[in-house]
């Protein structure tokens, strides 16, 4: 991240890190069986309370960050989450917090709904992969027809974060008029959700039925076609997919280098082979430039500068190719017992193969570099 | 000067742009021209151009006043570098001249050193190159055999050297030298300013695998020196040769704050997956989209990662051994490069456009160059070996030539 943070970023920082440590060990995952449930709304609320859900939404609607700059914070914070494989709805309530914020003033209005999110009283996640679908947020399947008030949504939506804990649902929706977002309870008449296997044991997924949901115009989140909002959104959502998996790497390789100087072979540490050092300076290399580029996204998409969807993309589809390389490398470098469940690298590595494949992977993101370099 | 009396980057920012656009001329085109056995006019021309810089008070951004700078920051070198874009620049100026030879001579040179080489190279007087690696090898710079013997006050220098950069269009090289064959290797080499056209030197230019002949050897025979010529410390040409490999390895990473100008000089007829893409009219076949934004994302990697790196050198929050992180990364990120355009291109990397090689025979002879990226800077290996031992503290290689005087230590078969 950041090579130099000011007092109140450290302070951000540690506090999280307390609350993680105190609530969430790597032990207690390793245990975590399928229907267990993740986190508690207690932890969250915890959470919410130093500021997970306030950073980029602005004070007078309730949010606030440490430095001034709240993109950055939040990264700063999704490492701090990453590095302890933390579980809870960090991602899914900040990309919903992303598109109400950039949609504040252009349409319905959402002031309350924000504000009980930033307190972590209410949660939300984006509903917006459709069943067998690749990333393509912006030509979804689900319809939303018109009706007298509002809408009727029909479709389905699966890998919905948290969507079992959601208490509301921002779900991106085909129109006559392009594509819309409407924020809908999840308890809602014809709202019906099943959970999903997921490889990362500390997230939860689940498939998100939408049968004849009547909706009124004020679920609408902005205007109908207006995309910027989206993108904003998946910027706010690969900043913290990419600051996440840094720290995943960096704390991988922490305990690849020590198992490197502890473990002996024919009477040396393994970190005295040039062979096995060559591969640690490489994987130093890729950690120096994952950090680079996630925190030049971060930079630039909280600069709102010209290049800020440019880098974000790069930097999903560098730190999303990297990560499990690293992590592979980092297996290999243990040996046999890494690839056992009592050790800790698959859970890591799990975190990371979850992050590279949502919200655009890798080669998707390519794909958008070279749409957005018009070649 | 105070930190109150420099100009603000904004100011400066907009006075070059205003003395860009009146003073230099616009660079013709983005194509990389033929090469060309003999490049006399490109050199002279990269001299004229940076009398210019230096008349309208633009050259040499980040070396001190006192040696001919301007004694600003690198925030202004950046600012005037993105100015610069779409104007002729004195590219091939950059490195080594620049970025390495006078940054090594600022750091560790005498006073007389530093006003008058560094001076003429900011006026556009002088060029610099680089006389380490020798024919018997370069990783092991510590083990050069060019010797300098006491010659009264002075020095007569006698051996050779090889790979040098751009010697032949240089006026004076760094050139390091054995003084003490009775103690280990470290201790007994001095670096020196050699003239390239004193008497004794003898210099043959060597064609490279893409036809261009930038690299030199040189012979010295009893070329004599006057003691002026010590850079440093008699005796201690390690570590001035250290601070050099540290301003190469920072330089050939994009790191180095005294390059002015962006793009590659001439001289290094390099082709982009982005140049081939265009020249075959585009493409809607998303294998090779992807290539190309494969491309695009190490691009904007290595520049942010430079940034992010440059800094922490500079406050200190990473040691200078973090100039080799930038060096390996940049290593890879020409050889993508390399490899994605070669990849674009394909079939039509085989044959040219009739008798020229068009974008997909330059993709080909670029990858034929390929290592160039990995060893040219000190190869990856070396770096590699820095990482792991001066950033991650692992073991360093046994070494049997260390405490050993070095006329003992064996040398090659
Ligand atoms: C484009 C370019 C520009 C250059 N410009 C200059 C210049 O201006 N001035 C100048 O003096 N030199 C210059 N060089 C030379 C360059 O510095 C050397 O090529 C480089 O240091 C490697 O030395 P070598 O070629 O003698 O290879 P060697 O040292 O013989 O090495 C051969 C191979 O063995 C590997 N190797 C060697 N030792 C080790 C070790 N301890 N551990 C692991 N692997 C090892 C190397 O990495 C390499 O792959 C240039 C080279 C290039 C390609």
């Amino acid at each position: 991240m950041e090579l130099e943070l000011s007092p109140d970023q450290k302070l951000f920082q540690k506090s999280a890190r307390g609350l993680l440590d105190r609530e969430h060990s790597l032990d207690r995952v390793r245990a975590l069986e399928d229907g267990d449930p993740r986190w508690s709304r207690e932890w969250w609320r915890k959470g919410a309370e130093l500021g997970w859900a306030a950073s980029i939404v602005p004070e007078d609607l309730g949010g606030g960050s440490v430095s001034g700059a709240g993109v950055r914070d939040l990264a700063l914070l999704a490492e701090e989450l990453g590095a302890g494989l933390a579980p809870g709805p960090l991602l899914p309530v900040n990309v919903v917090l992303a598109g109400l914020v950039e949609a504040h003033g252009a349409g319905p209005d959402h002031t309350g709904e924000i504000e009980a999110l930033v307190a972590g009283e209410s949660v939300a996640s984006w509903a917006v992969y459709e069943p067998g679908r690749e990333w393509a947020p912006a030509a979804p399947g689900l319809t939303a027809t018109p009706a007298p008030g509002g809408f009727v949504l029909d479709g389905v939506k699966d890998r919905v974060e948290d969507a079992g804990a959601a208490d509301l649902l921002l779900v991106t929706a085909g129109t006559g008029e392009g594509v819309a977002q409407f924020l809908v309870p999840a308890s809602a008449a014809g709202v019906s959700v099943a959970p999903q296997w997921s490889l990362d044991l500390t997230r939860s997924f689940g498939e998100v039925r939408f049968a004849g949901v009547e909706v009124t115009g004020d679920a609408l989140v902005g205007a109908p076609g207006d995309e910027r909002i989206i993108e904003r959104q998946l910027q706010i959502a690969v900043v913290v997919q990419c600051a996440e998996l840094c720290a995943v790497l960096d704390r991988a390789f922490a305990m690849t280098t020590q198992w490197a100087f502890d473990r002996y072979s024919f009477g040396r540490p393994l970190a005295s082979y040039q062979a096995l050092k060559h591969r640690f300076a490489d994987m130093r290399t890729w950690l120096e430039a994952c950090h680079g580029v996630t925190q030049g996204a971060a930079a630039a998409v909280q600069d709102r500068a010209p290049d800020a969807a440019e880098l974000v993309s790069a930097a999903k589809s560098y730190v999303g190719d990297r990560a499990p390389v690293v992590l592979q490398d980092c297996v290999q470098l243990h040996g046999g017992i890494g690839v056992t469940w009592e050790h800790d690298l698959h859970l890591l590595l799990r975190r990371a193969v979850l992050d590279q494949a949502l919200y655009g992977t890798p080669r998707d993101h390519r794909l958008r570099l070279a749409d957005l370099a018009s070649l | 000067m105070t930190e109150s009396t420099i100009e603000s980057v904004e100011s400066f920012r907009l006075r070059a742009r205003a003395w860009l656009a009146e003073s230099m001329p616009r660079r013709a085109d983005e194509d990389p021209p033929p090469m060309t056995d003999d490049d006399t006019a490109d050199w002279e021309r990269a001299r004229e151009l940076q009398r210019m810089l230096h008349a309208g008070g633009f050259a040499g951004i980040c070396f001190p006043r006192e040696y001919g700078g301007l004694g600003l920051t690198r925030a202004h070198q950046q600012a005037f570098t993105e100015e610069s874009d779409g104007y002729e620049m004195p590219l091939v100026l950059n490195v080594p001249t620049f970025a390495i030879c006078a940054a090594t001579l600022l750091d560790e040179g005498s006073e007389e050193q530093k006003r008058e080489r560094i001076g003429a190279a900011v006026r556009g007087e002088e060029v610099l190159c680089q006389f380490l690696s020798e024919p018997r090898g370069g990783s092991d710079l510590a083990g050069v055999t060019t010797r300098a013997e006491r010659d009264g006050d002075g020095w007569v220098l006698n051996g050779a050297k090889t790979w040098s950069t751009s010697a032949y269009a240089a006026d004076w090289g760094l050139c390091l030298a054995r003084t003490d064959w009775d103690v280990p290797k470290h201790r007994g080499l001095t670096m020196f300013l050699v003239h390239t056209r004193a008497p004794g030197v003898t210099m043959n230019r060597i064609r490279m695998v893409n036809g261009v002949r930038e690299f030199c050897e040189e012979f010295f025979d009893d070329v004599r020196l006057p003691a002026s010529a010590v850079v440093g410390e008699v005796n201690g040409g390690w570590a001035v040769a250290s601070r050099q490999m540290f301003h190469e390895r920072n330089a050939v990473g994009g790191g180095s704050p005294y390059v002015s100008g962006r793009g590659h000089p001439r001289t290094v007829p390099k082709v982009t997956p982005l140049e081939v893409l265009r020249a075959s009219g585009g493409s809607a076949d998303p294998r090779i989209r992807e290539m190309a934004g494969e491309y695009l994302a190490a691009r904007a990697v290595e520049q942010a990662t430079t940034d992010r790196v440059s800094r922490a050198i500079g406050t200190g929050v990473l040691p200078p051994a973090a100039a080799s992180l930038l060096r390996l990364l940049h290593a890879e990120g020409a050889q993508l490069s390399d490899d994605l355009a070669l990849a674009i291109a394909g079939a039509n990397a085989a044959t040219g456009t009739g008798a020229e090689p068009g974008a997909g025979g330059r993709a080909a002879i670029g990858y034929l160059m390929r290592q160039s990226a990995s060893l040219g800077g000190g190869s990856t290996e070396m770096a590699r070996n820095v990482i792991s031992e001066r950033m991650l503290g692992m073991p360093r290689e046994p070494a049997p030539d260390h405490d050993v005087p070095f006329k003992q230590v064996r040398r090659g078969r």
